[in-house]
C-alpha cells in the first residue's frame, strides 16, 4: 500500500459526496409535504450530483502519479476521550473512487427509474429521501477513513435497508421482513462493534492506516479473532450463511430498493470490509479460509435456492446471494483475488441492477404480480424490457464477451489456482446460474401466455426504460475495465500488487471448461421450461427442490437452534420472574400484612389498654434498672 | 415515726377505696383524706411551705374542681362495675402487683444513705429557701410554668366555651311565640301552677290543687316525677279545712 | 426518722394509683387517680429533699402542683365538652380511634 497523501485541489471537495445527498435527504424528510412536488427531482438531483463529482474525482485521480493516487481529507477529530480518540476522517484511493462511481452511477439510474416506478405511490417524496439518506450513508461507507466512521456509513445504510424494506409497512410481510433484516444485521454488527473494540485495544487506533501498522506485530490470536470478527459484520451485510436469512425476504421492498441497495451496493459492502480489509486477513490463514468457505457455502446455497424459486425477485435474490458469494470467496483467496472480487462486483453491480430493473418492469406491467408461473410470452409486448433483460441475463450467466464473463472467469481461475476441489465447486455453480437464469427468462419471456384475465401488460415509461438501456449497456461492456489487466493495476496503491498463480491447465481450456458448463446449464434449462409447458401451478417437486423452495430450511434453523430456545428462556425468566422473585416479595410483603392485620387488633381504642401497656413498660423499665442496680 | 405510722395506714385504706368505691364523690372524699394526710407528712419532713400548698392548692382549689365538674355531670353517675376489657382487671392487678413489689424491692435493697435532714436548709426558714431556689436557680422553669398556667386556663375556657349558633331570642319573641302557641294549640298562657298550692306542704315534691281539688302535675319537676319521689295532696284535708274556716265565720 | 417507710408508703400509693387508671372508667376518678400518683411521686420528692438534705426536691414537688393543678384545669374541661356532645363520661366509650 502507498502512503495517504494530504487532500488538496478538487479533492478537497470529497465531503460533498457525503453531504450533498445527506442535506437533501434532510430537506425530503424535514421538510414534510411541501417538497412533495418537486422532492423526486431533488432526490434525483443529489446523487446525480455526487456522480459528476465522483468522475471529476475519478479523473484527477487517474491525472496523478501511481503513489500519488490515495488521498486523505482529515474533517474533524470527532470525539477524543483519554486515549481514545477518533478522526472524521475520508479517504479516496483507487477502491472507494470505483464504489463511489458504482454506487452514485447506478444509484442515480435507480432515482430516474423510481421517479417512474413510484409515480402512483404517495409517499414517493419520503421514498427519495430514504434513498438518499441510504445513498449519503452508502458513501460514508466506502469513503472512511477508519473503521469507527466506516461503521457509521454501515449503521447508516443497515436504517435506510431497514425503513425501506418496510417502506410498505401497511403489508405486514413487509413490516416483519424489515424487522428481520434488522435484527439479523445487529448479529452482524455485534462482529463489527467488537472487532472495533479489539482495534482500540489492540492498536489504540481504528483507523485503516493505524491498524495496518500494527497488524503484523499483533498475537496470532488477535488477529484471527479480527479476521473472524470482521468476517461476521461482514455476513451480516452481504447476506452470506450463516446469516443470509434477511435477503430474500427483504425483496418485500419496492423494486428500485431490491435493485440498490439489495443486489447492485449495500450487500457488497461485505466484500469491501474484506478486500479493504486485506492487511488483517493475509496474517491469518484461518480467517481468510473461513472467509473463502463462507463464499464457497454461500455461492452453492444461493444458486440452489435461485433455481426452485417462482417469484423474479426471489430467484435474483438467491442469484445476488450466489453471485456475492463468488466475491466473498475471491476476497478470502488474498491478493490474487482481491481485484477479480471488485472487478466481478462492479459488473455484478451494473448486470444486477439491469436485471432487477428489468423485473420491476414486468412487475409493473404485470399489476405487481411476481409469480414467473403467470408470465409467459412477455418479449413482443415489452420489447425494451425484454432486450435489456437478455443483455443482463447473458452478462449473468457468462456469455463470452459480457460483463460477467470475464469477471466470473477471473473469480473461477483465482480459485482453481488456489485449490481445485474449490475451482470446480465455482464451475458447477456457474452451471446452475446459467440453468436458473435461463429458466427466469424462459417462464418470464418466452412460452405461451399465462396470464391473468385481468392484466394488460404494457412497456414502461421511458424513465424506467432509459436506465435499463444505460445499464444493459454497461452490462455489456462491463468487461473492458479488464483490459491489459487495467483493474488490477488500477487498485494496486489499495490492495497490493496482484499475485498470480499457475494453473493447473492452460486458461483457455479453463474457459471452455466453463463456458460448457454453462452451455449444458442453459440447455437443460431449455428441455425443461423451453419445450414443455409450464404449469401454473408449481409441481410438488423433489426433495431438493422443496428445500430450497424453503430457503434451505435456513429459517427454519434460526427458528430451531436460536428463536425456541430463546422463547423458552425468556418464558423460564418471566415465569421465574412472576413466581420466583414477584412471588418472594410479594409473599413478604403478604407476610408483613397479615401480621400486621393480626398486630392492629391489639389498637382496640380503649384508653385503658394503652395505659395498662405503659404500665407494662414502665415495670419492664423498672426491672431492667434493678436488674442493672442489683447485678 | 409516729404521726408516719398512724398516717400511712390511713393513706393506704384511703387510697385502697378512692379505688373501689362506687360513686365518685366518695371517691373524691377519700382522695381528701389522702391528700391532707399526705400534707401532715410533708410538714413531718420540714416542708411547711408544701404543706400549706397542699392544703391550699391541692385539697382546696383542685380537689373542689373535680367536686364542681362532679355535681356538673351528675352526682350520681356511678360506674357499674363490671369490666369491660376483657381480661382488663387480672392483667392491670398482675402489672401493678409486679410493678409495686419491684419498687419495693427496689426501695428496699437501695441505701439511701446518711440521711442529712433539713435543719442546715431552713436555716433562713423553708419557705425563704424555697424562694431562693424558686426565683434564683430555678427562675426559668418558674416562668415557663407561668406561661404554662396561662395556656391552661386559655385551654381550659376554649374547651368549655359553647358557641351560640342560633341569634338570642328576645322577650318580645318569646310572648309572641307564646300567643302563637295558645292560638294554635290552645296551650296556658299563663305561668304553670307552683307545687304545693292547696297542699298540706309547702314542699316541691308536693303537686299543686287545682281549683276542682284534683292535683296538676305540671306543678312537679318531671325528674321528680320520674324517680317516683311525689307526695300525695290529700284532697280530704283541703275539704276539712275549709269545713273548719267555714265554722268559724260562722 | 428514717426515709425507707416513706418512699415504700410512696410506692404503694403510687401502684395504687396505677390500679386505679386501669381499672376504673369513670373519667373524673380516673382523674382522680392520677392526681393521687402525681402525689406519691411528690411524697417520694419531698423525702430525698430530707435525705439530701437540699431544698430542690421540694422545688420540684412544688412544680409537680402547678404541672397537675394546669393539667387538671384543661382535663377537666376535656371531661366537661366530651360529656356535653356525648352525655358519658365513661372512657371506654371514646373508643373510636381504632383499627
Amino acid at each position: 500500500m502507498t502512503e495517504v497523501l494530504p487532500a488538496d485541489g478538487v479533492f478537497g471537495l470529497s465531503w460533498l459526496l457525503v453531504a450533498v445527498p445527506a442535506i437533501s435527504a434532510v430537506v425530503l424528510l424535514v421538510g414534510g409535504r411541501r417538497t412533495d412536488r418537486w422532492g423526486h427531482l431533488l432526490g434525483t438531483a443529489a446523487p446525480a450530483f455526487a456522480f459528476v463529482l465522483g468522475v471529476v474525482l475519478f479523473v484527477a485521480l487517474l491525472g496523478r502519479g501511481e503513489q500519488e493516487r490515495r488521498v486523505g481529507q482529515q474533517l474533524w477529530t470527532w470525539f477524543e476521550v483519554g486515549g481514545l480518540r477518533a478522526d472524521f476522517g475520508l479517504l479516496l484511493d483507487p477502491l472507494s473512487a470505483l464504489f463511489v462511481l458504482l454506487i452514485t452511477g447506478v444509484g442515480s439510474l435507480i432515482h430516474v427509474y423510481s421517479i417512474g416506478y413510484m409515480a402512483h405511490d404517495a409517499r414517493r417524496r419520503r421514498f427519495f429521501g430514504y434513498l438518499n439518506l441510504f445513498i449519503a450513508a452508502m458513501l460514508m461507507l466506502v469513503l472512511a477513513d477508519n473503521y469507527l466512521a466506516l461503521f457509521l456509513g454501515w449503521e447508516g445504510v443497515g436504517l435506510a435497508s431497514y425503513l425501506l424494506i418496510g417502506f410498505w409497512q401497511h403489508k405486514n410481510s413487509a413490516a416483519v421482513a424489515a424487522k428481520k433484516a434488522f435484527v439479523v444485521n445487529r448479529v452482524g454488527d455485534m462482529g463489527m462493534v467488537l472487532a472495533i473494540m479489539l482495534m482500540f485495544a489492540t492498536f489504540g487506533s481504528v483507523t485503516f492506516e493505524g491498524v495496518a501498522a500494527g497488524i503484523e506485530d499483533a498475537s496470532g490470536a488477535t488477529q484471527t479473532a479480527l479476521g473472524l470478527l470482521l468476517l461476521l459484520g461482514a455476513c451480516g451485510k452481504s447476506a452470506q450463511v450463516p446469516l443470509q436469512s434477511w435477503l430474500l425476504d427483504a425483496m418485500e421492498g419496492p423494486t428500485p430498493v431490491s435493485a440498490l441497495i439489495h443486489a447492485a451496493t449495500m450487500v457488497t459492502a461485505g466484500v469491501y470490509l474484506v478486500v479493504r480489509s486485506g492487511f488483517v486477513y493475509e496474517t491469518t490463514e484461518v480467517a481468510s479460509t473461513a472467509v473463502v468457505l463462507v463464499g464457497l457455502v454461500t455461492l452453492v446455497v444461493g444458486a440452489i435456492i435461485g433455481c426452485a424459486k417462482d417469484d423474479i425477485k426471489k430467484v435474483l435474490a438467491g442469484s445476488t446471494m450466489s453471485q456475492i458469494g463468488y466475491m466473498m470467496l475471491a476476497a478470502g483467496l488474498g491478493p490474487a483475488g482481491y481485484a477479480f472480487a471488485i472487478f466481478h462486483l462492479i459488473t455484478h453491480g451494473f448486470f444486477k441492477a439491469n436485471l432487477f430493473l428489468g423485473a420491476g418492469s414486468v412487475m409493473h406491467s404485470m399489476h405487481d404480480d411476481v409469480d414467473m408461473r403467470v408470465y409467459g410470452g412477455l418479449s413482443r409486448l415489452m420489447p425494451v424490457t425484454f432486450v435489456t433483460f437478455a443483455m443482463g441475463y447473458l452478462a449473468i450467466i457468462g456469455f463470452p464477451g459480457f460483463a460477467g464473463f470475464w469477471s466470473k472467469d477471473k473469480v473461477i481461475e483465482a480459485a482453481f489456482a488456489d485449490n481445485i476441489w474449490i475451482g470446480i465447486a465455482t464451475i458447477l455453480a456457474a452451471g446452475v446460474t446459467a440453468f436458473y437464469m435461463t429458466r427466469l427468462m424462459l417462464m418470464t419471456f418466452l412460452g405461451d401466455k399465462r396470464w391473468k384475465s385481468d392484466v394488460h401488460p404494457h412497456e414502461s415509461p421511458a424513465t424506467m426504460t432509459i436506465p435499463l438501456v444505460v445499464l444493459a449497456v454497461a452490462s455489456v461492456l462491463g468487461g473492458v475495465l479488464i483490459l491489459g489487466g487495467w483493474i488490477g493495476h488500477f487498485l494496486e496503491p489499495s490492495v497490493g500488487p496482484e499475485e498470480h498463480h499457475d494453473l493447473p491447465i492452460p486458461v483457455l481450456a479453463l474457459t471452455a471448461i466453463v463456458t460448457l458448463t454453462v452451455a449444458v446449464g442453459v440447455f437443460i434449462a431449455w428441455r425443461t421450461y423451453g419445450t414443455k409447458e409450464v404449469p401454473v401451478t408449481a409441481p410438488r417437486g423433489s426433495v431438493l427442490t422443496r428445500a430450497a423452495r424453503a430457503d434451505l430450511y435456513g429459517d427454519a434453523l434460526n427458528e430451531a437452534v436460536l428463536m425456541r430456545p430463546g422463547q423458552w428462556t425468556t418464558r423460564w425468566l418471566v415465569w421465574f420472574d412472576n413466581r420466583g422473585l414477584d412471588g418472594g416479595v410479594n409473599g413478604l410483603a403478604a407476610l408483613i400484612g397479615g401480621t400486621s392485620g393480626q398486630v392492629r387488633r391489639a389498637q382496640t381504642g380503649y384508653v385503658r389498654s394503652y395505659a395498662l401497656a405503659m404500665l407494662g413498660g414502665a415495670l419492664l423499665v423498672v426491672v431492667s434498672l434493678l436488674a442493672v442496680t442489683l447485678a | 415515726m409516729i404521726v408516719f405510722w398512724v398516717l400511712a395506714p390511713i393513706m393506704v385504706v384511703a387510697a385502697l377505696g378512692m379505688v373501689m368505691v362506687r360513686k365518685a364523690v366518695h371517691s373524691a372524699l377519700l382522695l381528701a383524706v389522702v391528700m391532707i394526710c399526705l400534707a401532715v407528712l410533708y410538714a413531718v419532713q420540714n416542708a411547711p411551705f408544701l404543706f400549706a400548698v397542699q392544703i391550699i392548692v391541692y385539697t382546696g382549689a383542685i380537689l373542689m374542681l373535680f367536686l364542681f365538674v362532679l355535681m356538673l355531670v351528675g352526682v350520681d353517675s356511678s360506674d357499674s362495675l363490671v369490666e369491660t376489657i376483657k381480661g382488663q382487671r387480672l392483667a392491670a392487678s398482675v402489672v401493678a402487683v409486679l410493678f409495686g413489689v419491684m419498687i419495693a424491692i427496689f426501695v428496699a435493697q437501695t441505701s439511701v444513705g446518711v440521711i442529712v435532714g433539713l435543719q442546715g436548709a431552713n436555716e433562713q426558714g423553708n419557705v425563704t429557701g424555697i424562694a431562693y431556689l424558686l426565683f434564683g436557680r430555678y427562675v426559668f422553669a418558674f416562668e415557663v410554668s407561668a406561661a404554662l398556667l396561662i395556656t391552661a386556663a386559655l385551654g381550659a375556657m376554649v374547651l368549655a366555651h359553647q358557641e351560640r349558633l342560633t341569634p338570642r331570642v328576645s322577650q318580645r319573641q318569646l310572648a309572641e311565640q307564646r300567643m302563637r302557641d295558645y292560638s294554635d294549640s290552645g296551650k296556658h298562657l299563663g305561668p304553670l301552677p307552683t307545687p304545693g298550692v292547696y297542699a298540706r306542704h309547702n314542699a316541691v315534691d308536693t303537686p299543686a290543687l287545682l281549683p276542682d281539688g284534683t292535683p296538676s302535675t305540671l306543678s312537679l319537676s318531671r325528674s321528680l316525677q320520674a324517680r317516683g319521689n311525689v307526695r300525695a295532696a290529700r284532697v280530704g284535708d283541703v275539704e276539712s279545712t275549709v269545713e273548719q274556716m267555714k265554722g268559724v265565720d260562722d | 426518722m428514717d426515709a425507707t417507710p416513706f418512699l415504700t408508703l410512696s410506692a404503694l400509693l403510687f401502684t395504687i394509683g396505677a390500679v386505679g387508671v386501669l381499672v376504673r372508667r369513670n373519667a373524673i376518678v380516673v382523674f382522680m387517680c392520677v392526681e393521687l400518683m402525681l402525689n406519691a411521686t411528690n411524697l417520694a420528692l419531698v423525702t430525698f429533699a430530707r435525705v439530701h438534705g437540699q431544698l430542690d426536691g421540694q422545688v420540684a414537688a412544688f412544680f409537680v402542683m402547678v404541672v397537675a393543678a394546669a393539667e387538671v384545669v384543661v382535663g377537666l374541661a376535656i371531661i366537661v365538652s366530651i360529656f356535653r356532645a356525648r352525655r358519658s363520661i365513661s372512657v371506654d366509650d371514646a373508643s373510636l380511634l381504632k383499627y
